[in-house]
């Protein structure tokens, strides 16, 4: 019973690839899409009450079971927003019934993908998931066919596959920093194994296989300067897959970059990745804090909202300790939900307004009040106010920071307040004051943005014990 | 005794080189000629044309200084002693101790310098135009000769000509990339010095496209005689060297028998046909460069060198 | 014959390297075609030894995908698409040949000194083959960033990919992955140039990267 789990979270979206490229009827598609996912998430939700064994290819342990159902979560809700989305983008012609079939399929491609890199033991098949996850998100970014889609899309698949050569190339260096002590072959790739025998590998070869890791995987984070592509990416695809990119597969990236974290806190004589993966969250923190004053699309402020966050998140693993560490699993989890939700509210508001430009939007919370308070709730989330669930992360993060390195936390406070600043100035241009823009009907659903903003809300308030004892062992392992 | 006929073996390679320089350049011209489906000049053909200055009346520019007229007779020294130490059917002869790859490279070096000196002493602007070409081509050739000479010292562990030869001949270097790739470079390089095509074409008589002739184009009689008597000695110099380092078989050993100098010998001259009938081949069959492509052409050259002489360092460090 | 063993595979992986540097002296697209094709060739070559040489038979299937896929099969389809789509012929780089191949040795001897330095531990015969492999990954990116045409960038990272797969025959004993990056390298190929020359080709009438530049959307 217990594998069945992970091979139903696997087979369910597989399964449902195959058969959403074959289905010609595109509103069919899109409710067989959701529900796939659901199933998916309800497989993955069993794994909370029953974990698999694990065994040379499957892991589930702490680190990995929250994720595992955050991204089936965010996976359905998605699939629901975006099957009420995509009647307008029929409806203006952006997209045809046969691309249409083509996104079904490679949105539950992704999703298998993701799955694929999350629950397994094997650091080459978690490669080949993100690798995987990273094309089919290349083609859907793609897809509008506009010159800025097509070179968004091009842009991204360059990064993105240099990205993945390095990554790839990092993986063969632990693997050969491995095979004295483990053994040649599928030994020297299993994940638990590593991590028991890390002590006796040579530390400079697992040091530079660490450098070469960040930098690949680091490309799919987002974080400065490897981030080119995310902005791009983010304004110039469909919303739902901006909503995945920025929810999800950040997030999968990171986890990946996390097991090798884990890998070198294992073996005592390897160099500290802390002083890169800090200087990088630093950087790409205030880069991004700076760059949100002056976007003029709203898609395009918001995803370089994602990389200030994501630099939080690696600046807090690179300070280590349990705390820091503790604060920056919270803080992935609960930016996956809210930025989903900020880009579910921001492709309603693009709808509505018929434009990206947030010259054109104005007053939104008197024209469309669920979907003005909405955004303003989501982005009082994401700049990190109480008493949402982000707010406390960042505050546990800032006060190890000072704790440990005064110096530090200057900029990292510089960036936050900055961060605060630019989303407050354009919250207040968008959705107060008088409307402004055309005022379409919305098509998007507003259910999954308000579930995730409620769950937002409960986090803040009340974490369940269970899973802040999983974060403090991870933290714990994390060094 | 044995000094006397070392001394005797040493002087007959010296000899050697000079007899045999006009010959070479004269194979060359008659397989080119074959090649296109003329009849050529004879073979002996350029002795006659040295013979046939020798005899004029030399006439000097105006402006020309002593410098003018001191040049051919520095640059063929330089050249013959240069093409001297090579090593031809012996290794380990009497002034080998002097044979320094490096040596060799710094004489060549000189004869240039005198030789682009020369060309711009009278003034003219072909003689200018000539100069800066061949001062251009030297810039590249020479960090791509060294190279080569790094590559190869470190295969043999020594920059001593003699050394060299006998290290590669014993075939204790094995098969290595970075030999075959210095090979192509040295080649290269050759082609490059001694004004071949694609670099250069030796039988040009369009004063834009020379680039060794127009530095000369002001010489007559036995000045003339020398200069030429140079460049072919260059020619046979580096056919020497590519011969004696990567076709090492046969060279006789030092302090060896007569009848294994008269193999060295019939080895040589079998290596000179083979690497002149090469090389008219290769100018037959390709075009000349334009001037402003020479220098990508020995930029591949240096890289070549440079790869080499880390792909050296790689094998050695392991 | 262990010195013999040892010297073949150097001399394969040297060329490797000196393939992509070819690849980056070219400046017209054909060429730079038949170029690839010799690089895959040499790439098939030197993973066919390393199976003999670590007598690991599954490496010859690696050796002869290679040897179809990425020799014949890639630049024959890149060559009619060139001439179907009337692509631009003559390549353009950002900088000139001369710096390029400077900054390529420079990335060279980078990566020699870093993996020799790193790796003491390990059999001189992985060593080498992760040093050339590493300089092979470096020149295909070198390329990448320094050409403006479509095609070449794409030549750049496939011929990255086959330093990457060097790396992977190099490690003794790596499992299947091998054959997956294979497998979606030529997949990844396959899929990339036919979508996006197509559609690229179809939106611009040209297939220079430069063009592009004018739709980047906002800065930066």
């Amino acid at each position: 019973m217990s594998f069945n789990a992970v091979a139903a979270v696997l087979a369910i979206p597989a399964v449902a690839a195959a058969l959403l490229a074959l289905l010609p009827n595109y509103r069919l598609s899109a409710r067989l899409n959701v529900l796939a996912t659901l199933l998916t998430f309800l497989a993955a939700l069993s794994l909370f009450f029953e974990r698999p064994a694990t065994g040379p290819y499957v892991l589930v342990d702490d680190l990995n079971n929250v994720f595992i159902v955050l991204t089936t979560f965010v996976g359905f809700t998605t699939s629901a927003f975006s099957a009420s989305y995509i009647e307008h983008e029929i409806e203006t012609g952006r997209l045809t019934p046969a691309f249409l079939r083509f996104y079904h399929a490679m949105y539950q491609v992704l999703m298998f993908a993701m799955n694929l890199a999350l629950v397994t033991n094997n650091i080459g098949v978690m490669w080949v998931g993100i690798e995987l996850a990273t094309l089919t998100t290349v083609l859907m970014v793609g897809i509008y066919r506009t010159h800025e889609a097509l070179e968004a899309a091009w842009k991204y698949f360059i990064l993105g596959s240099v990205g993945i050569a390095l990554a790839l190339f990092g993986t063969i260096l632990i693997y050969m920093a491995a095979e004295p002590s483990t053994g040649a072959g599928l030994n020297a790739m299993v994940w638990t194994d590593l991590v028991a025998k890390a002590a006796s590998f040579d530390p400079a070869l697992l040091n530079l296989a660490f450098v070469f890791l960040l930098l690949g995987y680091g490309t799919k984070v987002g974080l400065f300067p490897l981030h080119a592509w995310l902005p791009d990416a983010h304004a110039e695809g469909p919303t739902p897959i901006s909503a995945v990119l920025s929810g999800l597969l950040l997030n999968v990236a990171l986890y990946a970059l996390l097991r090798f974290k884990m890998l070198l806190a294992a073996s005592p004589n390897a160099l500290a990745p802390g002083p890169l993966m800090v200087s990088m969250g630093l950087m790409s923190l205030v880069f991004a804090s700076f760059m949100l004053y002056r976007r003029r699309d709203i898609k395009r402020m918001f995803a370089y909202s994602s990389i200030e966050h994501m630099g939080i998140v690696t600046f807090a693993f690179g300070m280590g300790g349990p705390l820091a560490n503790f604060a920056g699993l919270l803080h992935m989890s609960l930016h996956s939900l809210t930025k989903s939700a900020i880009f579910f509210a921001v492709g309603d508001i693009a709808q509505v307004k018929g434009t990206q430009k947030m010259a054109d939007i104005g007053g939104l919370t008197s024209t469309n009040p669920v979907l003005g308070w909405g955004l303003v709730l989501g982005v009082v989330a994401i700049a990190g106010l109480p008493p949402l669930g982000i707010f406390m992360s960042e505050f546990l993060v800032v006060s190890s920071t000072f704790a440990r390195e005064p110096l530090l936390a200057l900029p990292l406070v510089l960036g936050l307040l900055v961060a605060i600043g630019a989303l407050f100035l354009r919250l207040n241009a968008v959705a107060f004051g008088e409307p402004r823009g055309l005022n379409h009907k919305a098509k998007g659903s507003y259910v999954p943005m308000v579930a995730h903003l409620g769950l937002v809300l409960a986090a803040g308030i009340y974490l369940p014990p269970t899973l802040v004892v999983w974060f403090q062992n991870v933290a714990q392992l994390l060094g | 005794m044995a000094l006397i006929l070392k001394l005797a073996v040493q002087a007959a390679q010296m000899m050697l080189v000079l007899a045999l320089a006009p010959l070479l350049t004269g194979f060359v011209r008659k397989v080119k000629a074959r090649l296109l489906r003329r009849q050529g000049p004879p073979l002996l053909q350029p002795y006659r044309d040295l013979a046939r200055l020798l005899r004029k009346e030399v006439v000097l520019a105006n402006s020309a200084s002593w410098l003018f007229r001191a040049c051919p007779y520095l640059i063929f020294a330089a050249t013959w002693v240069a093409a001297a130490l090579v090593p031809t059917f012996a290794t380990g002869l009497m002034f080998s101790w002097s044979a320094d790859l490096i040596v060799i490279i710094a004489l060549l070096g000189l004869a240039r310098f005198f030789l682009a000196l020369a060309g711009l002493d009278v003034g003219t602007s072909f003689g200018g135009i000539g100069s800066s070409r061949e001062v251009m081509i030297a810039s590249l050739a020479e960090p791509a000769m060294l190279m080569i000479v790094f590559t190869l010292a470190l295969v043999a562990g020594s920059t001593q000509l003699s050394t060299m030869a006998g290290f590669l001949g014993s075939g204790a270097a094995g098969l290595r990339v970075s030999l075959g790739m210095a090979l192509i470079a040295l080649v290269m390089v050759a082609i490059a010095e001694n004004a071949r095509i694609p670099v250069d074409n030796p039988a040009t008589h369009l004063e834009l496209t020379m680039v060794h002739e127009a530095m000369v184009l002001e010489y007559s009689g036995r000045h003339l005689a020398l200069i030429d008597l140079s460049a072919e000695l260059k020619l046979l110099l580096y056919v020497s060297l590519i011969s004696c380092l990567f076709l090492p078989w046969g060279i006789a050993a030092p302090g060896a028998a007569i009848s294994a100098l008269l193999i060295g010998v019939a080895t040589y001259l079998a290596k000179l046909a083979l690497c002149g009938f090469l090389l008219a081949v290769f100018e037959t069959s390709i075009a000349k460069m334009r001037v402003f492509r020479v220098p990508e052409f020995l930029g591949a050259a240096l890289m070549l060198g440079l790869l080499a002489t880390l792909l050296m360092f790689v094998s050695r460090s392991l | 014959m262990q010195n013999l063993t040892f010297d073949i595979a150097h001399l394969l992986a040297g060329s490797l390297v000196l393939v992509s540097f070819m690849l980056l002296y070219q400046d017209r697209l054909y060429a730079l075609l038949n170029v690839y094709a010799l690089h895959a060739l040499v790439l098939a070559l030197s993973v066919a030894w390393q199976a003999y040489a670590q007598d690991a038979p599954h490496l010859y299937i690696t050796a002869a995908i290679a040897l179809l896929f990425k020799a014949i099969v890639i630049p024959v389809a890149l060559h009619r698409m060139i001439k179907q789509l009337g692509i631009h012929r003559e390549i353009d780089t950002v900088v000139g040949i001369g710096p390029t191949m400077l900054l390529g040795m420079g990335l060279v001897a980078l990566s020699m000194v870093v993996m020799l330095r790193v790796t003491t531990e390990a059999d001189p015969l992985a060593r080498e083959d992760l040093a050339f492999a590493l300089s092979v990954v470096l020149l295909g990116l070198l390329m990448m960033v320094t050409r403006r045409n479509v095609v070449s960038q794409v030549v750049g990272f496939m011929s990255l990919e086959n330093g990457l797969v060097l790396a992977a025959t190099g490690a003794k004993g790596m499992p299947f992955v091998v054959e997956i990056s294979v497998a979606f390298s030529i997949l990844i190929a396959f899929i990339v140039i036919g979508i996006f020359l197509f559609r690229i080709r179809e939106r611009f009438d040209t297939v220079d990267t430069h063009a592009l530049d004018r739709f980047r959307g906002e800065q930066p």
